[in-house]
Order: C-alpha cells, then structure tokens, then sequence
C-alpha cells in the first residue's frame, strides 16, 4: 500500500501509510489501541475504502465496490476479532458458501475439502454445529477453516484473539503458527507478543494512524529504535 | 369469505417478494436505487388506501386499461401492503450485525448475493412477528375492495343488510367472520416464530 490515508470524520485513522508485504510473509502489526491497526486490516480488502493513496495486490490496484472487487477478496482471508460466523448455517455450511458459490465447486467436493480443513483446526467434529453452540476459541478456528476454503493467497487476522479467554487463545494461535510455518502469506493485527516473537518475520508498530518503526521480531522487542516503541514495550512487557 | 381469503392470500405473496426486493433497494450501495425504494414506500405507505383504491380503479379505467375488479384490487393491495412490507424487512436488514455481511463479502460474496444468502435469511427470521402484523392488517383492509364492486367479506354484510334491512346481524356475521381469519393467523405467526429463531 502507499500513502494511504482514512479518516473517520475528524479522526485520522491511517495517515500516509505505505506498506508492502512479500508471498510468504507474515507479518504482525503493534501498536496501542486507536493506532489504526486494524483499519490497516480492514483497508486491504477494502472492507473500509480508503480516502487516497493505493492498495495493491500482486500488482493490481483494488477495484471500486463490485463484481471485481468481491473476486479479489476472495482471494484475500479474513478472520475477524469477533469471529463473524453465519449464525444462521452450521460451521460445515459456513466453510462450505464460499467454495459453491463463489468458486463453483460442487457440494460433495466443497464438503470433503470443509471437512479436511476443519480436521487441520480440530473441530471436525463439531460441523453439524451452529456457531452459538461453540466456544469462542472454536468459533474462531471454524473462522480461519471459512477463510482458508477459499485458498486465499494472502491472509487477514483482525485482532482474532482478542475476544477470547486466555486458555482459547492459545489454541487459535497453534493454528496461526501453523499456518505460518507452512509459508501462508499472513498479516496479523494482534496484542499476541508471543506470537509476534515467534512467527513474524517482520513486526510492524503503528501510533496514532502512522508507521512508526518496522523490524524483525528480535531486533524490535530487544532493541526499538523509536522512543515511541520504547514506550509501547516498557508498558505491555512491564508484567 | 374465500374472495377475503384470496384478496389476502395473493396479495400477500406478492406483497411479500415486492416488499423485499424494496427493501434490499433501500440497503443498496446503489444510490438511485435507494432513492427509488424510499420512493415507492414514501408515496404508498402515505396515501390511504381507499384513495388508492378508487385512485387505481378509476385510472386504469380511463386509461382504458380493464384488469377487472379483483385484479385491480390485488395489485393496490399487493402495493400498498408492499410499502410496509419493505419497512419490516428493512429494520431486520439493520438488525443483522454488521460483521455478518463484512463476513460475507470477505469470502467474496458480491452485495446482492450476502444480501441473500447471508443477511436476509437472518434478517426474515426476525422479522416473523411484525410481518404477521402486517398480514392481520392486510386481512382487514382488503375490506377497501369492496369500494371497488369486489364482492368480499364487508361488501357482502353491506349487500345483505341492504336486502334484509337487518344491518347488525350482517355486519356482525362479518365481524365474526374476519376474526375466524385474524385469530388464527395470529396463531400461526406465533408457531413460525418459534420454528424460525435461530439458535444462539
């Protein structure tokens, strides 16, 4: 993305942002509450359109609200902070809409593929489910399971942890480092340190709608070259 | 009573399908066709209903076009009933939270289509009760029908008073008649209700 900018009437959510992420990726973006993380997130698939600069994926910049646009976000996965499941399909139906009826699969391969990837986030069994009947941390992992049936290239965590218990959280993350382990091109916008430490190639800080420092994970939770970070980091790493 | 119970039965499901693709108008990122569903509800909902009636009898006549009585009657009832309709569905469109179609457009669902495979089925689920409303009143208004020489319920108490000279034993049997149709209705919508929440 460059020099992309948002505002939400007087407040300004991103300002000037530029930011692009390689194949392969994952990438974990910090930073305190209101720094537009998650606006970030929610720009790339222009869930929330930008007010200018340019969004671009492999190349192409996103398309206005449309028949080209849902086609690009289909290749883009999206899991969200309050996980957004169909609350009116059960978990196999909602990992199963997007590959029949944007991708044209047919119903039995759609199911076989659903069900393999809810075995990967351990949840096959709860497929004939309805999301209400799940616990959050499994709610989120059908989520990530809906969002990989679309064999995206590039994947969008918006604070997914942060709406869970703390012993939930853990089992959402084993399959995000999963995930990442296997190369899967990934942004998270996350309070997850840990995570970040252990599966981000580079972390990302944000304040106030701005990029404030990139770094690889050792070199930014050891060494934070602005004071900003500094900050962030004596706050969050204090306990 | 069956001319009641058709006049009700038929412009209802048209009512029903005019009323939601209204609504899904008024919801559109599409501004002329949002402004064109807050027309049609604008103008319908805001006239009465025996104007309309008389209104449409008369126009289609002068116009020289002939749909016959319970056809004109249907097509103003259809509408009129259509104008509520799309209010209904509307307010259970905006009772869907908002993450639910940002969910669906993120695995690259087009509007129309989180419209109506993920937002309105949510959406009719909630609105069971009102629209049940909105039939019981059908089922009385379609007594307007009768302004226009359709022999329903009303009009036929009002034919028989005349002949008997007896108003309140005609206009009573119709009384009667319309709760034999409103009670139970009423029922149904309560047993669609609790068939249609969703789990949660």
């Amino acid at each position: 993305m460059e020099k992309v900018s948002k505002s939400f009437g007087p407040v300004k959510a991103l300002q000037e942002v530029d930011l692009s992420v390689e194949r392969g990726e994952v990438v974990v973006v910090v930073g305190p509450s209101g720094s537009g993380k998650s606006t970030l997130c929610r720009c790339i698939n222009r869930l929330e359109p930008v007010d200018s600069g340019t969004v671009m994926i492999d190349g192409v910049p996103l398309p206005e609200e449309g028949k080209a646009l849902a086609k690009l976000r289909a290749d883009v996965g999206m899991v969200f902070q309050s996980f957004n499941l169909f609350a009116h399909k059960t978990v196999l139906e909602n990992v199963t809409l997007g590959p029949t009826k944007v991708r044209g699969l047919s119903r039995s391969e759609a199911r076989q593929r659903a069900m393999e990837l809810l075995r990967r986030v351990g949840i096959d069994d709860k497929a004939d489910r309805y999301p209400a009947e799940l616990s959050g941390g499994q709610q989120q992992r059908a989520a990530i399971a809906r969002a990989l049936a679309m064999e995206p290239k590039l994947m969008l965590f918006d604070e997914p942890t942060s709406a869970l218990d703390p012993e939930m959280i853990k089992e959402v993350l084993d399959v995000m480092t999963e995930l990442a382990s296997e190369g899967k091109t990934m942004v998270v916008v996350s309070h997850e340190m840990g995570f970040a430490r252990s599966a981000a190639q580079r972390v990302v800080f944000m304040d106030d709608g701005r990029i404030v420092e990139v770094a690889p994970p050792d070199r930014f939770f050891s060494d934070p070259q602005s004071e900003r970070a500094k900050d962030f980091l004596s706050k969050i790493l204090a306990h | 009573m069956s001319i009641t119970v058709a006049l009700t039965l038929t412009s209802f499901a048209a009512a029903l399908v005019i009323g939601t693709v209204v609504a899904a108008f008024r919801v559109s990122p599409v501004a002329p066709l949002r402004a064109a569903g807050a027309a049609w509800v604008e103008v319908l909902r805001n006239i009465p209903l025996s104007v309309l009636m008389l209104g449409f009898y008369f126009g289609f006549t002068k116009i020289d076009i002939r749909y016959g009585e319970f056809a004109t009657a249907v097509i103003v009832l259809s509408a009129y009933t259509s104008s509520f309709v799309a209010e209904t569905v509307r307010a259970g469109i905006n009772s869907v939270a908002r993450g639910q179609a940002e969910a669906a457009r993120s695995i690259g669902l087009t509007f129309p289509q989180s419209l109506r495979v993920v937002v309105l089925p949510q959406a009719m689920r909630t609105v069971v009760a009102p629209l049940g409303s909105v039939f019981i009143a059908l089922i009385k208004n379609s007594s307007l029908a009768g302004l226009i020489a359709v022999v329903e319920l009303t009009d036929m108490a009002d034919r028989i008073s005349f002949d008997t000279a007896r108003p309140i034993p005609a206009f009573l049997g119709a009384a009667v008649g319309y709760l034999l149709l409103a009670l139970p209705s009423g029922a149904v919508v309560g047993l669609l209700e609790r068939r249609a929440a969703i789990k949660r």
